[in-house]
Parts: structure tokens; sequence; C-alpha cells
């Protein structure tokens, strides 16, 4: 196909519950880029973005379950791969 | 069994096939086409249900959890913004037409969108996308009842909310949605889920509950930011469930292929003309703006659809011809549409007004290629008429599209000041077309579509004025359609008019009296 | 902005949206239940006829014999809307949580006789997929019923039946290695003693009329169904015998059923009481289906109680009799 490198995004409500994990996703993926809209927040990255348990347990210090996202959750694209370590957004699969 | 055997640890892949499709079985007592006797007829062919892949993985314990979680937010935030008279925070009165529009045109479609999700959660015969076809219309039912509950508090002091269910049903500018989503709903199961999935879903619900909400939150309405941000965190499974079966259709069978592309190309464009109201909406009835409806339209379209067609190319999918158009029309929709409603405000049940100096400077800016060239001038007309004491309003129904149902006004693609038009004959009768795609659609399933109940059609049979005798001496036909409809004084017209305005500034000022 | 916005005191142009208005009364304040539920569904012309029953409109209320005056007489007892729905449902799963949890960290199930344990499994794993049966016949009227009162309760009784076949499977997963769940899929599909019961379920899947459906699924089957194994085997026999962990983990299923038939109680109280005609059809269903669930679940009892098995089943039928005639059923 073509070399258009496609875009993921995963957008989040803007509180005090989604700070950690938006943290983390800056650590884990240094090639991700972050919008500040009222009430949200737009991270995209090309080709994937990745959201890692263990990172996101580390910013917020305490256990944490990816399905938790659900709850602040806004949007995404790309195709989804979820398990117990990580949610992957990626549009290769 | 004496010895204590170490249990396995399960993944969260293992354990949800174990908690979703190991509960089904094949019938034996009746035969499988008999318990499923809907996912065959469209001509979609599935060789292995089992090559399902989920794209979430919840089981209902955890679905219980974080919904009520997520519930729990939205209602404090709702009865908070209620209680403190939140409606007189907002940036401008006229903001809360942006809120007429969605219960009387979104709300209803969500119950649908229940049902065509319990419709297909009951017929697909893999039990993997069943389940999230089931879980999906639970969603729906909470999308609907939040926006009820949402706007009920609106609906207490501002006209044009009151009749929504009626309006859904009966109002010719709302048959626009309604007839979509009918169109969706009636198809058979796989098209129902591509044209959600893919058209509603992954198109236009990005579009109305991300930037549109986002600059709800900028105009004041926590409310309407809440229950939409949440309802879109279900849609970012719902759409990720559409484009899950859309993949796997055409991994199934090659020849899926067609049909897909077929579907695609119609449900493109059918989403597309229904976001004309939400470009309408992004674009003249938020007060305070947080982007355009141009600028939107490439993020969310251009780059997030563009993604998926080069995705979906390895299967031999190609962008849908219509785009070429709708990017042509990119830079007129909103101001066509804004144009037409100002017209036609007397069968409207929300405000209407024309952009001021200051609005216009930002639409010209945002659309330098068409603004100042073709809408400027005209709102500037109707400024003037305005002034004068004669405001412009059209006086006859226009004549709308057989397939999408707006009024047939958009211009030759690429002409603007042409407009567009198409027709063809059917069984000895002429329908018309907004544009060369309806028009295909049309003629794909003409049966179909002579069925629409378009709204001047509807005037003209008659059918539009409920107990009225239209044989009585002084039958006033208008007066009796509107009567039918329900449709008021105080719901229609020119914001500055309007109850609503007046009462805003009233209210609003005492809050600021009571404050001295 | 500094506006003290509580203490404005305005007054409101109406209490609800017009069509709720007409229901309740315009001086009414509706409750949320009321809001969210009234004339939800479109009633009145429909654009296009579905291709996949073209014999129907889209919304029809032909799909069922029975007749309703008002179709939102269908109400909810519990007044579950979505939100209240799924709140009062995470209560409960947060209990069943504890349970599974207590269980496991002190390893009881571990500490149950061996062949308690197995009659617990036999019993009790393969109606994971009579409950994801009931799930799918709920989804039937959720689909096909007419009106948002009757859709939505049906929907919600449709999802706890996915919820309990999922904590019947973590049932297997606790009390066994994830075979069990296919041993018991065996047993299923080919042992006699669950065949009548496979066969009624499946009989259910190609019914046509939604609500006799919702008559032999939730009022009969389930109605003998839960008190027979969980209110009398599970809870008293199995819990006598040592096998109180498994009562444990089965609480929810108890009282989710005490919560559920006084949703369908109230359906069947009201479809009687719209139009007289609807008794004499739901009293035939009942009739039906109830001589069939009996004989369906006399073997699947007999797995934990041997020959007393049908002395169980007619105490069960003397209380499931009682509630019928409450109902004004007459079977």
């Amino acid at each position: 196909m073509s070399e258009v490198k496609s875009t993921v995004f995963l957008c989040l409500q803007a509180n005090d519950e989604t700070r950690g994990v938006i943290e983390a996703i800056e650590r884990d993926n240094e090639h991700a880029s972050f919008d500040y809209q009222p009430g949200m927040v737009r991270i995209t990255a090309p080709g994937t973005l990745t959201v890692r348990r263990e990172t996101v347990e580390e910013e917020v210090g305490r256990e944490f379950d990816l399905q938790e996202l659900h709850i602040n959750m806004i949007s995404l694209s790309g195709h989804v791969d979820e398990d117990d370590d990580a949610l992957v957004l990626s549009w290769d699969r | 069994m004496d010895i204590a055997v170490t249990k396995k640890k399960l993944g969260l892949k293992e354990r949800y096939a174990l908690m979703t499709r190991g509960l089904g079985w094949e019938p034996t007592y009746q035969s499988v086409d008999d318990v499923f006797p809907m996912d065959s007829f469209e001509g979609i062919k599935i060789h292995d249900w089992d090559a399902w892949e989920d794209p979430f993985r919840l089981t209902m314990d955890a679905y219980w959890k974080y919904q009520a979680e997520k519930e729990r937010k939205l209602y404090a935030i709702l009865d908070a913004f209620a209680q403190g008279n939140g409606h007189l925070t907002l940036s401008d009165a006229r903001y809360i037409n942006t809120v007429k529009l969605f219960i009387n045109g979104l709300a209803p479609l969500e119950y649908m969108s229940h049902r065509g999700f319990a419709h297909i959660g009951r017929q697909f015969r893999g039990v993997g996308p069943r389940v999230a076809c089931m879980m999906q219309s639970l969603d729906e039912m909470r999308h609907a009842q939040t926006q009820v509950h949402a706007i009920s508090n609106y609906n207490r002091y501002y006209d044009g909310m009151a009749n929504f269910r009626h309006h859904h049903t009966y109002l010719p500018y709302l048959q626009v949605p309604r007839s979509f989503f009918e169109d969706a709903a009636s198809g058979g199961p796989f098209e129902f889920i591509t044209a959600i999935g893919f058209a509603f879903e992954y198109v236009l619900t990005n579009l109305v509950f991300v930037p549109f909400i986002s600059g709800a939150a900028y105009n004041g309405d926590m409310g309407a930011m809440t229950f939409g941000f949440s309802a879109q965190s279900d849609e970012a499974r719902h759409m990720t469930l559409g484009l899950e079966v859309i993949k796997f259709m055409l991994e199934q069978d090659p020849d899926n292929l067609p049909i897909v592309q077929k579907w695609l190309n119609k449900w493109t464009w059918r989403g597309v003309r229904v976001l004309t109201l939400v470009a309408m909406m992004q674009d003249y009835m938020l007060p305070k703006r947080v982007m355009s409806w141009a600028e939107a339209w490439e993020i969310y379209f251009e780059e997030n659809c563009g993604a998926l067609f080069r995705d979906l190319a390895r299967y031999g999918i190609v962008m849908p011809p219509c785009v070429e158009q709708v990017r042509k029309e990119r830079d007129h929709l909103s101001h066509m549409a804004w144009c037409q409603f100002y017209q036609a405000r007397g069968t409207n049940n929300f405000h209407v007004w024309l952009p001021s100096k200051e609005d216009m400077d930002w639409l010209s800016a945002k659309y330098p290629e068409t603004f100042d060239q073709y809408y400027r001038p005209r709102f500037e007309y109707w400024a003037k008429m305005e002034e004068e004491g004669t405001p412009f309003e059209a006086a006859t129904p226009p004549q709308q599209c057989q397939v999408c149902q707006i009024p047939t006004i958009f211009p030759v693609a690429g002409d603007p000041l042409t407009r567009a038009e198409h027709s063809c004959t059917h069984d000895g009768e002429r329908f018309h077309f907004c544009s060369q795609w309806c028009q295909e659609i049309f003629e794909d399933e003409p049966e179909k579509y002579v069925q629409a109940k378009l709204g001047a059609h509807e005037l003209y049979k008659g059918n539009l004025f409920g107990d009225a005798d239209p044989t009585a001496e002084d039958f006033d036909p208008m007066a009796a359609a509107m009567a039918f409809l329900k449709l008021t004084p105080e719901d229609s017209g020119l914001h500055s008019d309007s109850r609503d305005a007046a009462n805003f500034d009233l209210w609003r000022g005492l809050a600021k009296a009571n404050e001295a | 902005m500094q506006m003290d916005l509580k203490t404005v005191n305005i007054e409101p142009k109406r209490r609800s949206y017009a069509h709720v208005a007409a229901r309740i009364g315009a001086e009414k304040l509706a409750s949320r239940y009321q809001e969210g539920t009234f004339d939800m569904q479109v009633e009145g012309p429909q654009h296009y006829r579905p291709l996949w029953d073209p014999a129907h409109d889209y919304f029809d209320p032909d799909r069922t014999r029975i007749r309703m005056q008002d179709w939102y007489a269908f109400k909810d007892p519990r007044q579950y809307y979505y939100g209240s729905y799924v709140i009062a449902r995470s209560r409960q799963q947060e209990t069943a949580e504890s349970a599974f949890a207590f269980v496991e960290s002190r390893s009881l199930a571990d500490a149950m006789p061996t062949e308690l344990r197995e009659t617990a499994l036999k019993l009790l794993l393969p109606l994971r997929h009579v409950a994801w049966g009931s799930s799918m016949n709920n989804e039937t009227t959720a689909a096909y019923g007419y009106g948002a009162a009757i859709t939505q309760g049906a929907l919600y009784y449709a999802m706890d039946q996915l919820g309990i076949a999922q904590f019947l499977t973590r049932i297997g997963l606790l009390l066994d290695q994830p075979e069990a769940l296919e041993t018991a899929r065996e047993a299923w599909l080919h042992d006699e003693a669950w065949q009548p019961l496979r066969r009624l379920v499946e009989d259910l899947f190609v019914e046509k009329d939604w609500f006799e459906v919702l008559v032999a699924q939730d009022l009969v089957l389930d109605g003998l169904l839960y008190p027979l194994i969980y209110g009398a085997i599970v809870d008293n026999v199995l819990a006598m015998q040592g096998g109180s962990a498994v009562a444990m983990v089965c609480q929810f299923q108890s009282e989710w059923h005490a919560e559920a038939s006084k949703w369908i109680d109230a359906q069947v109280k009201a479809a009687i009481k719209d139009t007289g005609a609807n008794g004499d059809l739901i009293a035939g269903w009942v009739r039906k289906w109830r001589a069939r669930a009996v004989s369906a679940l006399l073997p699947v009892a007999a797995i934990a109680l041997g020959d007393g098995a049908e002395e169980q089943m007619d105490e069960v039928l003397a209380d499931f009799d009682k509630r019928l005639a409450k109902l004004g059923v007459s079977a």
C-alpha cells in the first residue's frame, strides 16, 4: 500500500483520574502528541499507541486494571489489541 | 483428587472466550437455520464464526461495575447542573438550540439502535458477535435515556423540546435522521451493522460527540459534556465492533467484497448527508467555537477514515467514489444548511438567527474559498431585510430528495451556482434526488425508497391534518398541519423574537441582580 | 462568572415532556424511569418495511397474539432505567465478587467432600447453557417486542442471564480446571438427563410469538428452575452436606430470581388486566410449557436428589401454582 503512515488516536477525558494514565502514555510513547481541548485530551500517534498496565500502575501508585480505561475513554481509532498487560492501538496487525 | 492441583491462570482472552463463545452450542432439536433465520439472505458468506476476534473483552461483572461508575458520575453532574440552574451559565441562549437538535434528532435514534442491536444480537449465529451486539443494545438504551435525562431540565425552561417524540415522528426535517436510521434497521443484519458501525458510530458519532461536545463544554454546558463524552466511551467499543464485523466479512469470503463495498459506498454517502445537520451545529449554532466543521472533518473523516480505507485496501476495498463530491461540498455544507433552515424557520422546532459581523469574520477565516464569495452577501442581504422589518422567509415547502429527504438544495459539485437536479422514473412515477449518489441508492432498491414518507408529500396527501376536516368550508390546511404537528409559534422563528431569548436574559438578569 | 445561581427563583414552563405529561398529568414531576421509558419507541408511520420481515412493520404490535390498549402498561415495579439497573447490579456484583474471593482465598472448594463437589459441578455447569438460552429468549422480546417498557425490561433480563452464565463459568473455574466446562458441555449435548431440557430451550428459540416465549421462559421455566436448583438444592441440600461454599458463590442467582420474578409477574398481570382475552392465551401457554418444564427439570434435579427429585419438585410446584393463582392465571 501507499507510504502514508496512518495515525491512531485515543481521546480521554481530562480529569484527575486520567492524569496518571496520560503520563504513562507519554512515557511509553515518545512519538505520540497530546492535544488538549475543552474537557478532553486527544492523543495521536503514527502507527501505534500502547497503554501499559505496569507504567500506569507506577504513575497512579495502585493496581490498575486496563479495563478501567473505559470509564474515562472518549474515543479511539485503530485496531484494538487488549490483554492483561497492555492495550495496543495500531493500524497494522 | 486428594492432591491439590495448581489452578491454571487464564489470560484475559482465554477467559473471555470461555465466558462467551463457550456458552453457545449448535442446536440439534431444531435446525440451525430455523434458530437463526435472518443472517444469510443478504448473500454474505460466513464459513467459520469461530474465527471472530473480539475487540473488547468485557464480561458482565466488569460491565456492570464500570458502567455503574460512569452513571454515578453522570447523574451527579446532571443533578448539580439542574439544581444550580446551570443553564444560566451558558455562553449564550442561542446554544440551547443545539440541545433541541439533540433531543429531537438524536435521542430517538438511540432507542432505534437499542432495538436494531437487540435484533442482530439475536440473529447472528456466532456467539462472540452476538454477545457484543447485546451489550451494544444495552448501551444504546443508556444513550437514549441519558440524553432524555440530561435535556429534561432544559425542557422545563425552554421551548422546542417538549414534543420531541411527536416531532421526531412527523416533522419533515427530522425525517432526515429518522429515515437514515430506519433505512439501516430495515436492511439485513450485516448491512445494519455496517451502516451503523461505520457511518453512524465511526464517522457521525465521532464528529458529534468529540469536537461538538468539546464545543458544548466550551459553551458552559457541563451536562451535555458529561453525557456526550460518557456516551462516546461506549461508542469507542461500538465502532470497534462495527469495523471488526466489516473485516470479518471480508476475511471470510472473497464473494463478500462487492456487497461490502456497495454498503460502504451507500452508507458513507447516507452518513455524510445526515452530517449536514452536525456541520451547521458546529459552524453556526455554537456561540463560542472550538473548531470549524471543515477542521473537524479533516481530523475525523479525512485522517480517520483515510486510515480505515488504507487498512481495508488489502481486501480490495476502495474509497467510495462519492468522497470526491463530499470534499467539494465540505466548505459549503454548513452554510447551505443554515441558509435553508433560516428560510424555512416557520416549520422548525428550534430558532435561527443571522450570523453577526464577528461570526461572519470567523466564517470567512475558516472558509476562505467559499464564505465571502457565496454566503456573506446572502446573509448581509437578509440582515438588511430584517432591519427593514421584512425578513425573508420561504413560502412553500421545498422539494425533497427521495432518499436522504434533504431539500434538493445542493449545487452541482464544483459549480456552486448551479443547483443539481437528478431524477428518474419508476413504475410511471417521477422521483427526485439531491445527487447522483442518492439516485444510485434508489435505483439499487427502488421498492424500498418509494415507501419513504416525504414531508411535503405527506402534507399534500392530507396525512398531516389530524382530526381536522379538509372538506369544511373554513378549512385552513396550514393551520391544520401546524396543529397536527404540534408546532407552536414559540417553537419556531427567529431567536431574537423568541420567548427563550427573552427569558434567558430576564433570568440571567435576576441572577446578576441577586449578586448585588 | 460571579453569579449566585442557586438563589435565582425562576418558574419552569412545564414539568416534563409532553408525551410524559399526557400520561402522568402536567402538574406531576416525572421520574427518571418515566422519562426514560414512555413512548421512546416510534408509533405511527414508519418509512420502510424490514427486508427481514416484509409481512410486518419494523415496529409492529402483531408479532404477538397478546393485545394491549396501552403497551406502556408493562411497567417495571423496580423502575429500572439503565442507570438504576447497572448501579443495582454493580452492588450485587461486588457482593458476589467478595464471595468468590472468600471461597478462593480460604481454599473452601478443596475442603468440600469430593463427591459433593462433583455433584455440584455436574448439576451447575451445564446450567450455563440454560442461562445463555434464557438470555437469547429474552433478547427475542428486546428485539421484537412492542414499546420501550417491555423491550427494556427484557433486555435487562437477557443481560442478567448472560451474567449468570458467566458466574456459573467462574464456579467451574473455581471448583475445577477449565476442562470441566467441556465435560459439562458434553453432558448438555449428550447425557440423557439434560436432553428434555435442551429440547425445550431449543424449541423456544424457534417460537415466533415473543410474549409466549416470555411466559414460557421467564415465568414458567425460570420460575421452576431457580426455586428448585438454587432454592431447594444448592441452598438446602448441598449446603447441609458441606457445600456452603457453593451456596455462597450462587447467592447472586437466588437474589436475582427473587427480584426478576417480580418483574415478570408484573408483566403478566399487566397483560391480563389490560385486555381480558390475554388471560386465556397466557393460561394456555402456561399449561403447555409447565408440563414440559416439569418433565425436563426432573432428571436434572435427580443428579443431586436421586429418588427425592419428585418430592422436591412437588413442593416447588405447589409454590409455583400459588404464584400463578395470585397472578390470576388458572393453569
